[in-house]
């Protein structure tokens, strides 16, 4: 490759080897830059690529997308408003907002064949409380679901899009027959006269040899590049439409909604922490403050008289401000989740709560981040409390498990009914794990089980793969904290 | 003699009520939040009360309106407050109401000896200022600069004067003799241009206030009926 080069000078040599990749280089770009590029890429460049076949393709799957939207929407309409009297009319109305925004959806994966831009869905896929916590059977949950499709505003700009996009279909589709009707026509003209038959060009020209069609055959070509041209900036355009109406700057505006949703949600978790030191302060006051002012009247008094049941007393009483200390150090954070993680928090957990509780925790050796582990560890810790206090269940289980995300899962046979309106617990539970982006799903129908499901997006704790690392490295990293390693020892058998 | 004591801690009022009868004086009545302070005042007429600060039901300083609304209505009553943290304008407005009064910090009641003669010292119509309220006075970065005239046992004895100890206290906390104390009394006097007090409370008034209000005229401060440093913020 370079021995037959006719450049001498080295680093010439060297941007010429590289150059050579440049065209192929060049025409994967365009392809990368959507149809527009293609298009003015020049004819050679056009024409030669599967470019006008993508365009194609596009307009003729949104004619049958847009086409079949209208018809379905149309049936649900008429089924919604016949069947209004028994009810089920309104799931089949309901269900017209939200046929629109999953031909939304679909139109914006579509755009992927033309347009490589990202097309996030304007759809607030996050946390919203209340709405997610869903209780009751299957179809109130999917009812539910329904109704806040029918309530964002998202939803109804898509509707506004699929109407007058179905209209378009059709004449996207008209123009993608009439296209290829015209690149057919003179061949098919040919064969025509090939098989005996003639041929009438407008007025008086009426061809009957096969000779007489070839000249007219060189107009193909032309034909064909013109319907070329015409399906990719058709497709072009509708693909900008569809940009437009789906994907566009109404993205802002559901970012400030989710920015308030925020907002509200930072201002339930300042006053949240808030509570929390106030409960910190009461306890500090109210217990070991007030046992260490009487330990130390006591030990007044023991220095007085020599007493010993006085010493005694007072040993007791340090006993006691130790333990309340130890507690309330406990409830702040428990060392067992920093030291084991945790599983062997939620362990020591149940052990402490007075339902009997089942623990099945399946991370292995892998540990989230501690955040993550602090968030998972209160969330369960709030949930079992509430069984304790209000399911009158039997039994509870604590499901555990990693992977892309975090899922901690509290389940017991009590009464059921758990309602997020009316206790705040929930909601502040909900806010704890919005924080990490992480959201609450539970399910509570009357009469119970209770299933409170707690989901995080995974992140791996710098600890843990800091010890991994210390594992297969020659220790040039600082050795783990004893219960670390004990840990990852644990996870390797 | 008879007292009434208020504190929410069963813990501590049982506490105090053994420091207090092992020193012979009878506790009347003990009782958990500020109303039942007051009803147990009216019906017991102790010679002297002793009440915490935070109390049910609001948990806030209901101890300490309770005080000074006994310190209103019966000016005579001497009234000791226990406090779980030291805090400079309590004291301020108990000092306001006259004399026979007292503001501590609960954890003095260990040191029992001297707990019972700030207590007694408070029945007897005098002062009892914590240590450490006077000590925040006189804190590095706010000490007025004349007390660097001062000798190291004057600052002694000052302190001593500021947390309401009579010259004879005075003597014995520092161990030294009385007429040594009434020497230093008059040389920190002299030096700050404090007027000679007639009577113990008065002297931790001006005092007092001199820490406090460096600026202000001793003589004011000396007031018999002084106006405090702050306006009580509990005005009865």
């Amino acid at each position: 490759m370079t021995s037959d080069n006719t450049t001498t000078k080295p680093s010439a040599r060297a941007a010429g080897g590289t150059g050579e990749e440049l065209p192929g280089g060049a025409r994967r770009e365009s392809a990368v830059g959507g149809v527009w590029q293609a298009l003015a890429s020049g004819p050679a460049g056009f024409l030669g690529s599967l470019w006008p076949v993508r365009a194609m393709g596009y307009l003729l799957a949104g004619g049958v997308l847009g086409l079949g939207w209208l018809f379905l929407a149309v049936g649900l309409v008429v089924v919604g408003i016949l069947l209004l009297p028994t009810g089920v009319g309104v799931i089949a109305l309901l269900c017209v907002p939200a046929s629109a925004a999953g031909l939304a959806g679909l139109e914006r994966r579509r755009l992927r064949w033309l347009d490589p831009r990202e097309a996030p869905s304007p759809h607030q896929n996050g946390y919203a409380p209340g709405e997610d916590e869903a209780g009751g059977n299957a179809a109130r949950r999917a009812l539910r679901r329904l109704w806040r499709r029918a309530r964002t505003p998202a939803t109804w700009v898509e509707f506004g899009f699929a109407l007058p996009n179905a209209v378009l279909s059709v004449l996207d589709l008209l123009v993608v027959v009439l296209g290829l009707g015209l690149v057919a026509s003179q061949p098919f003209a040919l064969l025509t006269v090939l098989g005996g038959d003639q041929v009438m060009y407008g007025e008086g020209i009426v061809l009957t040899e096969p000779v007489q069609v070839l000249p007219w055959l060189l107009l193909t070509p032309v034909f064909a590049a013109l319907a070329c041209y015409t399906f990719a900036g058709l497709a072009g355009m509708r693909a900008a439409l569809a940009r437009a109406a789906l994907v566009g700057p109404r993205r802002e505006k559901e970012l400030d909604a989710r920015l308030t949703e925020v907002t509200a949600s930072r201002a339930r978790l300042a006053d949240a922490f808030e509570v929390e030191r106030r409960r910190i302060e009461r306890d500090l006051h109210d217990g070991a403050q007030q046992r260490l002012t009487g330990l130390i009247m006591t030990l007044g008094l023991a220095k007085l008289d020599a007493d010993p049941a006085l010493v005694a007393k007072a040993q007791d009483e340090a006993r006691a401000v130790l333990a309340e200390l130890r507690d309330l150090v406990h409830g702040i954070q428990p060392s067992v989740l920093t030291d084991r993680g945790l599983g062997a928090a939620l362990e020591a957990l149940a052990e402490r709560s007075p339902v009997p509780v089942r623990v099945d925790e399946r991370l292995g050796s892998l540990r989230p981040a501690e955040a993550l582990e602090i968030a998972a560890y209160f969330a369960a810790s709030e949930a079992l409390t509430n069984v304790a206090k209000h399911s009158g269940a039997a039994h509870a289980t604590v499901t555990v498990r990693g992977g892309r995300t975090l899922t901690v899962e509290v389940r017991d046979d009590g009464r059921g009914g758990a309602d997020p309106e009316r206790g705040t617990g929930l909601t502040g539970l909900a806010d704890r794990l919005a924080v990490h982006g992480g959201r609450l799903r539970l399910s509570s129908p009357p009469g119970g089980p209770t299933v409170v499901r707690m989901e995080l997006p995974w992140a791996d704790g710098a600890q843990g793969a800091g010890a991994r690392e210390d594992g297969s490295t020659t220790g040039l990293t600082e050795p783990p904290r004893e219960g670390r390693r004990e840990i990852h020892a644990a996870g390797d058998c | 003699m008879r007292l009434v004591i208020a504190e929410d801690s069963v813990l501590l009022r049982e506490g105090l009520s053994q420091i207090l009868a092992r020193f012979g004086h009878e506790v009347c009545a003990g009782v958990g939040d500020a109303p039942a302070l007051l009803e147990a005042v009216a019906a017991h007429a102790p010679d002297c009360v002793v009440t915490d600060v935070r109390m049910p039901p609001g948990l806030r300083d209901e101890g300490l309106r309770a005080a000074l609304q006994l310190r209103t209505e019966h000016p005579a009553l001497p009234v000791l407050v226990l406090s779980q943290y030291v805090e400079n304008s309590y004291a301020a407005d108990l000092l306001a109401t006259g004399d026979g009064v007292g503001y501590l910090l609960k954890d003095r009641v260990g040191e029992v000896a001297e707990f019972i003669e700030a207590l007694e010292r408070v029945a007897a119509g005098g002062t009892a200022i914590d240590p450490e309220v006077v000590r925040r006075l006189l804190a590095p970065d706010r000490e007025p600069a004349e007390l660097r005239r001062l000798t190291a046992r004057e600052r002694e004895v000052l302190a001593a004067m500021a947390e309401g100890r009579s010259n004879g206290g005075i003597a014995r906390a520092l161990v030294v003799s009385e007429a040594a104390v009434v020497k230093h009394v008059r040389s920190i006097l002299t030096k700050l241009d404090l007027p000679p007090a007639p009577d113990d409370h008065r002297r931790v008034l001006a005092v007092l206030a001199y820490l406090r209000h460096p600026d202000r005229s001793p003589a004011t401060a000396a007031d018999p009926a002084p106006a405090p440093a702050r306006t009580p913020r509990h005005p009865a």
